[in-house]
């Protein structure tokens, strides 16, 4: 194998790498935070936002993210509204993470039973304080397992960010691919996403064990 | 004698499930360190009344006054209510994500703002008195249904409420964990708290009482002291309801 290919190509695949991963960490965080939000609104219910936030999971759940990243890059423009390439790609993973980690998260709150929120109310927690302290922590650990599968679900579908433009590990591979390094290409891109995503699926795995020892949901 | 301060006073009160009458004008005095026990039939009421008196089921009319302010008008803050009205369900409901101490601490320092250091004594006081103090780092699901239940009626005290309510807080116990529980009960109402304790241990019911209420089908059929209702109940009601507890022996013939 030529070596000195890998010497070549290896800061570009880094620069890559190292894309991706802050593409996914804000779009992972960002997804969390939106589906907190909508989950919670889904949970009490709170008129006229419930039928927004479920037409949005509806979109956002039946639409490829390429072509959420097309309209974003492509339409919004139009609409007087620019956005760069991180941005688009960002705002996209949050809009099609944002639903599922929503669906995940509602999942853990309704597994949150009556009376533990009724213990809470007895005690004097108010309806903010009540989902803070208590019905939020033990829905995120029933909710773990959904929330990692969901979390390197939107990692690998960071591999279209391409189409706006963005040198992702993608991209570079095939750049490489065009100048006739097709196996060493291939095999440095799948190098890149098991770096970037083994160490997030075992530390998920970790929490995962973690929650359960404590006794979560039990 | 001069009257004792009254607790929570209950006027007329009504409650509905739809159609259906649960609670059908209830009045009821509690005074300061007085232990009212209710009991009754399954399903005429008792955790109904219970779940009225903190707010936890809206009520149809009726007043009922806390420390002499009314707590069921228009805008009642249940939040500031409920922290002096204490309450323990049958199950326990621990918080499953924290440790026993932490269980303990949540209420008094993210509700009342107290500060964690100032509670930790008092916690670890009343801990000690329902022997748990060791177990105060361990989760929930590491001890007993006994020793649950004990962290849950502490956890309901460091709130330092004006009153508890026990909803059949043993019922859902082993029988041999159920003596355990009960005699923290009995400590409590003889350190001069205020309760109002539903349950169907009849021999703890005349040990704790001050009165006994009966009730059936959302009315009190029977209110007493423990002593006059449990040996000479007035009602055919209540007679055929304590029967239920007694067993005749059964003499055996034997064969041949
Ligand atoms: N949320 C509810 N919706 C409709 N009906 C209810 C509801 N909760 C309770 N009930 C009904 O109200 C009646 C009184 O219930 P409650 O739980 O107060 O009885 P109880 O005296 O505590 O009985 P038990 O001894 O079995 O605990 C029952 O007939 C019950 O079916
Ligand atoms: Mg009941």
């Amino acid at each position: 194998m030529d070596t000195s290919f890998i010497s070549q190509s290896l800061p570009l695949f880094a620069k890559a790498t190292w894309l991706t991963l802050v593409l996914s960490f804000f779009g992972v965080v960002f997804s969390i935070v939106v589906g907190t939000f909508c989950a919670i609104i889904n949970f009490y219910k709170i008129p006229v936002l419930r039928r927004i936030v479920y037409a949005y999971i509806e979109v956002a759940r039946n639409t490829p993210l390429i072509v959420q990243l097309f309209f974003l890059y492509y339409a919004l423009p139009r609409l007087g509204m620019v956005l760069d390439g991180k941005t688009c790609a960002v705002v996209g993973l949050t809009f099609l993470g944002g639903a599922y980690m929503a669906e995940a998260i509602r999942s853990g709150l309704q597994s949150v039973g009556r009376t533990q929120i009724e213990t809470g109310m007895s005690l004097g927690f108010g309806k903010i304080k009540l989902m803070r302290y208590i019905i939020i922590p033990q829905a995120l650990a029933v909710a773990l397992p959904v929330i990692s599968a969901t979390t390197i679900f939107l990692m690998k579908e960071t591999s279209v960010v391409s189409i706006v433009a963005l040198h992702d590990l993608l991209y570079v591979a095939k750049d490489l691919l065009k100048e006739g390094h097709a196996l060493q290409s291939n095999l440095m891109l799948v190098v890149c996403y098991l770096i970037l995503i083994l160490p997030v699926s075992l530390g998920f795995s970790y929490l995962e064990r973690r929650s359960r020892f404590a006794g979560f949901g039990a | 004698m001069p009257e004792s301060q009254m607790v929570l006073e209950i006027r007329n009160l009504v409650k509905s499930y739809g159609e259906r009458l649960i609670l059908n004008g209830i009045s009821l005095d509690i005074h300061e360190a007085e232990v009212l026990v209710v009991i009754g039939p399954s399903g005429c009421g008792k955790s109904t009344l219970l779940r009225c008196l903190n707010g936890l089921e809206p009520i149809n009319s009726g007043d009922i006054y806390l420390d002499g302010g009314l707590i069921t008008g228009p805008d009642t803050d249940w939040c500031e209510i409920r922290q002096k009205i204490g309450m323990v369900f049958q199950s326990y409901e621990l918080f499953p994500h924290l440790t026993v101490i932490d269980n303990i601490l949540l209420g008094p320092t993210k509700v009342q703002k107290r500060k964690r250091a100032d509670v930790i004594p008092e916690a670890n006081n009343w801990l000690e008195r329902v022997g748990l103090l060791d177990r105060a780092d361990a989760y929930p699901r590491q001890l007993s249904g006994g020793q649950k239940q004990r962290v849950a009626i502490v956890r309901a005290l460091t709130m330092q409420p004006k009153v508890m309510l026990f909803d059949e807080v043993t019922a859902s116990l082993d029988p041999e964990m159920v003596r355990e529980v009960l005699d923290v009960m009995l400590e409590l109402a003889t350190q001069g708290l205020t309760m109002v304790i539903v349950t169907h241990e009849m021999g703890f019911a005349r040990a704790v009482a001050d009165k006994v209420i009966f009730m059936d089908k959302g009315v009190i059929v029977e209110s007493a002291g423990p002593e006059e209702f449990f040996d000479h109940p007035q009602s055919e009601r209540a007679k055929r309801f304590l029967n239920i507890f007694e067993f005749t022996g059964i003499h055996r013939v034997a064969a041949g």
